[in-house]
């Protein structure tokens, strides 16, 4: 099937003067799918984001919408909506007008709008809310008149910059499960830009991991977190051990940067395996606790779930690696 | 930080005194609005009369510099809201090369000395021989005016979140959607204020005034000459009054319409 992408990026650069905040990119984010960019602050992402709201132009490359080239397009003219990072809801309109705005700036009658943005008001479940201003409503009030906003002109491709990372834990993840849904009954493309790897990958079908204006990896969130690509995925996604050719060799790997998930590494008494080390630190996480190593190449993290015994901090441990646990990487930072 | 020790006696008394010698004159000169003695200004006044508000009134030669004034006032205040507010959305919205240095050259005029301005306004309009009349005054106001109304729209647009103008864009709102929708109503207040203010201070100024009028005076510059050559004194306290009031209340309407903004309400020549 040759379905048309809803985003594709063609060698897409964006330079403001010597700093070169996105420096070649290629994407493709296919119609309806949730697509995640995530990377550290200065990594290219929002920029990218902005690439194709329109409020960047591409020093290079081309940047299509739907097979449209919109280089060329203004902000307003592209089939593409936001929610913002602030949320940026006009402080002088009601929440109702806010939503409406997308549809009075079209001209569509009063009476017109204004039920549509109920109706979108009581899509995101903020039906009693209408006449309220912004300044009267919660962070996660918000975010969802924000939401109602964008969606209100039936974009395309919906863009969400970093749009939970100004709520609270409990309520961000409840948010995340609401994005999603909301996602999966529209049928609309998301892209959204976090730097929360753990975000990135509960939510999205497929992401991009963005470090220093260039795609590190590109994947779903099982390919990313099991094979990641380089040092810089491995390290940045999840909380691997990135271990060094000599480290790697000394554990029957391969001599290459090795990534390790923690939760591949079983402890067994040390007089049961040829690798050895004195267990430093131990820290509680709930589901399990990570147990750190000193070996004699340098340091281990192993993941012991929940329920096994556990060694106490100076005893002699022995590790045993699941098959294929070691995942060697290209050795660019 | 703010200090609960009480301040020293002395340092009270010097404030106090302070204050007194700057507002003390303004209440004698509305008192001698109401003398019943013209010629010496005697204190206290021996009695108090209405009649010279009547006098002013019936005055011929008080009505022509009030209307220049109201009118130069009123154009100058147009002026500085239109190209103020234009100068501030450019300095606002974009980063070009120059931009401190050009928007130094637009707050200058209010920083320059009165008398530069004139001279320098007075021999430009020579160099270009334009004939001096209402409309050399008006741009000799416009200068200082702008400079009022840019610094109210700028600080305004400051504090707008910057991606409120995305936003609005980017839900398909043209740049002239934008402004009336969204840059507008938010600014008005700003505007308000700096219109108001750019009126008062058009309304009572002198000195650019002196070098770009020609035969006809506007209402401070008739003041001026009537201190010199008095004429029925109390006269000039009665119209003292009247700017009084056409500048005093804008200035603290302006203040308060720009309470707790950083824009300069109240500050200027």
């Amino acid at each position: 099937m040759s379905m048309t992408p809803a985003v594709e990026f063609q060698s897409v650069a964006r330079h403001f003067g010597t700093v070169r905040a996105v420096d070649g990119v290629d994407l493709t984010v296919a119609e309806g799918e949730f697509f995640a960019m995530l990377g550290p602050s200065g990594s290219g992402k929002t920029t990218c984001l902005r690439l194709i709201s329109g409020f960047e132009r591409p020093t290079a490359g081309s940047i299509r919408i739907f097979g449209q080239d919109v280089s060329r397009v203004p902000p307003h003219r592209r089939n593409v909506n936001t929610v913002f990072q602030d949320y940026a809801l006009f402080p002088h309109l009601t929440v109702r007008e806010n939503v409406a705005y997308g549809l009075m700036v079209k001209g569509v009658d009063r009476r017109t709008r204004m039920a549509r943005a109920d109706e979108m008001l009581a899509l995101v479940k903020l039906p009693d809310y209408g006449d309220r201003r912004p300044g009267q409503l919660s962070g996660g009030q918000r975010q969802r008149v924000a939401l109602a906003r964008a969606l209100v002109n039936e974009p395309r491709v919906l863009l969400l910059d970093e749009p939970l990372g100004a709520l609270d834990l409990k309520l961000r993840e409840a948010m995340q499960d609401e994005l999603k849904a909301l996602q999966r009954r529209l049928g609309i493309t998301f892209v959204f830009v976090t730097h929360d790897q753990s975000e990135a990958l509960s939510m999205a079908d497929r992401l991009a991991v963005f470090n220093d204006g260039r795609v590190a990896q590109v994947g779903t969130p099982a390919e990313v977190y099991n094979t990641p690509r380089t040092r810089f995925v491995a390290g940045f996604v999840g909380s691997s051990n990135i271990l060094p050719p000599a480290f790697s060799t000394a554990l029957g790997g391969p001599a290459a940067w090795v990534s390790l998930r923690p939760e591949s590494v079983r402890l067994v008494p040390w007089d049961r395996s040829v690798h050895r080390g004195a267990v430093r630190d131990l820290r509680f996480l709930g589901a399990g606790t990570r147990v750190q190593i000193d070996m004699p190449q340098g340091e281990l993290a192993a993941l012991v779930p929940a329920g096994l015994p556990l060694p106490a901090p100076g005893d002699s441990v022995g590790i045993v690696l699941a098959p294929n646990a070691l995942h060697p990487m290209e050795g660019e930072a | 930080m703010r200090s609960d020790a009480r301040p020293p006696l002395a340092l009270t008394l010097a404030a106090a005194a302070g204050l007194l010698f700057l507002h003390l004159p303004i209440v004698l000169i509305f008192l001698y609005a109401f003398t019943i003695e013209e010629r010496t200004y005697q204190f206290p006044p021996p009695g108090y009369t209405l009649q010279w508000f009547a006098v002013t009134w019936n005055r011929p030669d008080v009505w022509p510099p009030l209307y220049l004034s109201l009118r130069v006032a009123a154009v100058a205040t147009a002026l500085a809201l239109v190209l103020g507010t234009l100068a501030a959305g450019a300095m606002a919205r974009t980063r070009f090369f120059g931009r401190e240095q050009i928007s130094l050259l637009i707050i200058l005029p209010i920083a320059l000395p009165g008398i530069i301005t004139g001279m320098s306004l007075r021999s430009a309009y020579a160099m270009m021989e334009i004939p001096f009349s209402t409309l050399t005054i008006v741009l000799g106001h416009a200068t200082f005016c702008i400079v009022i109304v840019y610094n109210n729209a700028v600080a305004r647009l400051r504090r707008l979140s910057g991606n409120l103008v995305e936003a609005s864009a980017d839900l398909g709102a043209n740049g002239f959607q934008t402004f009336r929708h969204v840059i507008l109503p938010n600014l008005g207040s700003a505007l308000l204020a700096g219109g108001m203010l750019a009126f008062a201070l058009s309304f009572d100024e002198v000195i650019v005034t002196t070098f770009t009028a020609g035969q006809q005076s506007t209402l401070p510059i008739w003041m001026l000459n009537e201190l010199v050559r008095p004429r029925q004194r109390p006269v000039t306290n009665v119209v003292a009054i009247v700017v009084f009031a056409t500048t005093f209340f804008p200035i603290l309407l302006a203040y308060y319409l720009t309470r707790g903004g950083s824009e300069t309400a109240g500050s200027g020549k």
